[in-house]
């Protein structure tokens, strides 16, 4: 196992009113599971999302990731986490406008002060791996939407994570590209064993999860493989 | 890719950002360094001046303006001479040496110059040029004469700064100054005739930007002669001790030589010397308000560009970047502004300095090359101040807020 939520409880307050965006949600998730998140606007996938690797702080409820408990760790050990373990990718590909490609994909290696050559060396494999070695230097405007969600996968796992976070990754696409992007993280899922946990409200997106969670008012009302 | 690349780039893809928050810095650093290259010259042109009149008292007929002294015309008043001896056998103390002079505007050939008589041993050639030129004589026995000290203070270090008599001016012989002598094409060993008397030029004084460049010096007592004015002289330059003048030298002359004008030279330089002052100040004062107002500047700069790149602070942060890490790229970038504005600020304003130098303030202006490193410190210092609470909001800011723009 290489994730678990256990009893997770995050409540906003909201016009005088107290809300449970995650109303003591509990899951397990083992190494190389494909897990999809589905639930109708408002459920609490987002939530789920972000409050795992400590983006958001819980109410209460305890998470273990690789056996350790990180729900009351530092803002800085759960920093150093995110940069070493995790990948995050967004469904608006969350590049950074004025850095090229490759550079854009340099980035974590950049906070990991891997150095320069070993950055480029890793940069061009991965931008390679996912099909686009011929727009390394091209900005991100100059690109197609596919193509930049291809380039917010390769910057999601030059660092070798253990996990990927994906938010909605198909969410700004058509089908065709849509399915292009689910194939990949299929295959990167399969190839490098590791485990994805994909928040959609794409029907079609959700049945690549070996693992599905399902979420309504902030409860898991479905759990399954 | 590393973090100060990552500031780099941003800084040239958004160019004409980076040249506005350059420009408030820039401008004002350049003002600062166009006003200090200006007042610094001065100074060093009035501590030169100050000892290149040596004298520092000047004894005038009662009537007689410093004009008259400088103009010297055929009628301008006269003194006894007899009131050196009176200065001399009084008990006043502080006078370290007298030199009498006799000054009349007088026609050699069709040239107007001026003929000065004075005393060889006792006209105080503390001048530095004349000096330099071969002119040394014995040192002058003073009280308190400037030292090396307060030469140094003046900005000049030379040892030849010590005051010293002219030996000899013999009869028949006379020094010319720069001016005149180029004005009458004379030549060391050359011969004038001035109101009929032959005189050998025995040396030609060095330019030194006063007006004894436009005179001819001879001895005191032929001049007296040859202009018909016996026991007579224009004025007595005094070298009064600087604490005696303090403490009251000039009240003790006055009362002994009550029909006589007496004034310091100094108070005419001091006059400089306020000025210079006052444009320290005036400097002062606005080193503090371009700290303020580029502090001020610089932060609504930043500010601007952290809210502008919420998102790419989120997406960092969502990837692993430590608050150190934003912290390390707003102060980079405030660094680099700092830099480059007091670069360019120090550039600009000693390229204005020695432009208008010599429009505004009439003396001509050279780069203080030290300016460039206080520039760049001031420079860096208004920036990294007025950026430090914009990057400390932005390193603050919680990562999934950003993130949920999207």
């Amino acid at each position: 196992m290489i994730l678990q939520g256990e009893n997770i409880l995050k409540q906003y307050h909201h016009k005088g009113e107290m809300i449970n965006a995650l109303d003591h949600v509990s899951f397990k998730v083992n190494k190389g599971d494909f897990v999809t998140v589905t639930g109708p606007s408002g459920s609490g996938k987002s939530t789920l999302l972000l409050a795992l690797f400590g983006l958001i702080r819980l109410t209460s409820g305890n998470i273990i990731f690789d056996g350790k408990r990180i729900d009351n760790i530092s803002d800085r050990q759960l920093t150093e986490i995110r940069k070493k373990s995790v990948g995050y990718i967004l469904q608006s590909f969350a590049l950074i406008p004025y850095l090229t490609t490759i550079q854009n994909v340099m980035i974590p290696l950049a906070l990991e002060k891997v150095p320069g050559k070993e950055q480029v060396k890793r940069a061009r494999e991965i931008l390679e791996y996912v099909g686009l070695s011929d727009r390394m230097e091209h900005l991100p405007r100059e690109i197609s939407a596919g193509q930049q969600q291809r380039i917010a996968i390769a910057r999601s796992i030059i660092h070798r994570p253990q996990i990927i976070m994906a938010d909605e990754p198909t969410g700004n696409l058509d089908p065709t590209l849509s399915l292009e992007i689910l194939e990949f993280l299929k295959k990167i899922n399969r190839e490098n064993k590791i485990t994805i946990i994909m928040v959609t409200h794409s029907p079609v997106a959700a049945e690549y999860g070996t693992m599905k969670l399902h979420l309504n008012e902030g409860k898991i009302m479905e759990s399954g493989k | 890719m590393t973090i100060l690349k990552l500031v780099l780039i941003e800084l040239w893809k958004r160019k004409s950002q980076l040249i506005t928050g350059l420009l408030a810095i820039t401008l004002g650093i350049a003002v600062i360094i166009a006003i200090q290259s200006v007042s610094v010259v001065s100074e060093r042109n009035v501590a030169r001046n100050l000892d290149n009149l040596g004298a520092n008292i000047l004894v005038l007929p009662q009537g007689a303006s410093i004009d008259d002294y400088y103009t010297s015309d055929i009628d301008a008043p006269t003194l006894p001479m007899d009131y050196v001896e009176r200065i001399l056998t009084s008990t006043i103390a502080g006078v370290d040496n007298m030199s009498p002079k006799l000054t009349r505007r007088v026609k050699v050939g069709d040239q107007s110059v001026v003929l000065t008589g004075i005393l060889p041993k006792s006209e105080i050639a503390s001048k530095p040029l004349w000096q330099s030129s071969g002119l040394l004589g014995a040192e002058l026995k003073t009280t308190c004469a400037p030292n090396q000290s307060a030469n140094k203070s003046h900005g000049l270090e030379d040892d030849k700064l010590k005051r010293k008599a002219i030996d000899t001016l013999n009869s028949k012989d006379c020094l010319a100054g720069s001016q005149v002598a180029k004005k009458l094409r004379l030549s060391t060993n050359g011969r004038i005739n001035i109101m009929g008397k032959e005189f050998n030029v025995v040396k030609i004084l060095p330019e030194t930007g006063t007006v004894d460049d436009d005179r001819i010096f001879a001895n005191l007592h032929d001049v007296q002669q040859l202009l018909g004015i016996e026991n007579q002289v224009s004025a007595i330059e005094i070298m009064g001790c600087c604490n005696a003048i303090s403490e009251g030298l000039l009240g003790q002359l006055r009362n002994i030589l009550p029909d006589t004008r007496i004034t310091t030279i100094g108070q005419i330089v001091s006059t400089q010397i306020e000025t210079n002052q006052l444009m320290k100040k005036v400097t002062l004062i606005m080193l503090i308000i371009i700290f303020f107002v580029g502090g001020i500047s610089i932060g609504n700069y930043i500010w601007a560009n952290v809210n502008e790149r919420k998102r790419e602070i989120g997406i960092l942060r969502m990837m692993g970047a430590k608050r150190s890490i934003i912290y390390k790229m707003f102060l980079l970038k405030a660094l680099i502004l700092g830099v480059g504005g007091g670069f360019l600020g120090y550039l600009l304003g000693t390229f204005a300095g020695v432009i208008l130098g010599p429009y505004l303030a009439g003396i001509v202006v050279k780069p203080v090359y030290i300016y460039l490193l206080w520039s760049v410190l001031f420079s860096v210092a208004i920036s990294l101040a007025g950026s430090l609470f914009p990057t400390y909001l932005a390193a603050k800011f919680d990562p999934h807020t950003n993130l949920q723009e999207d």
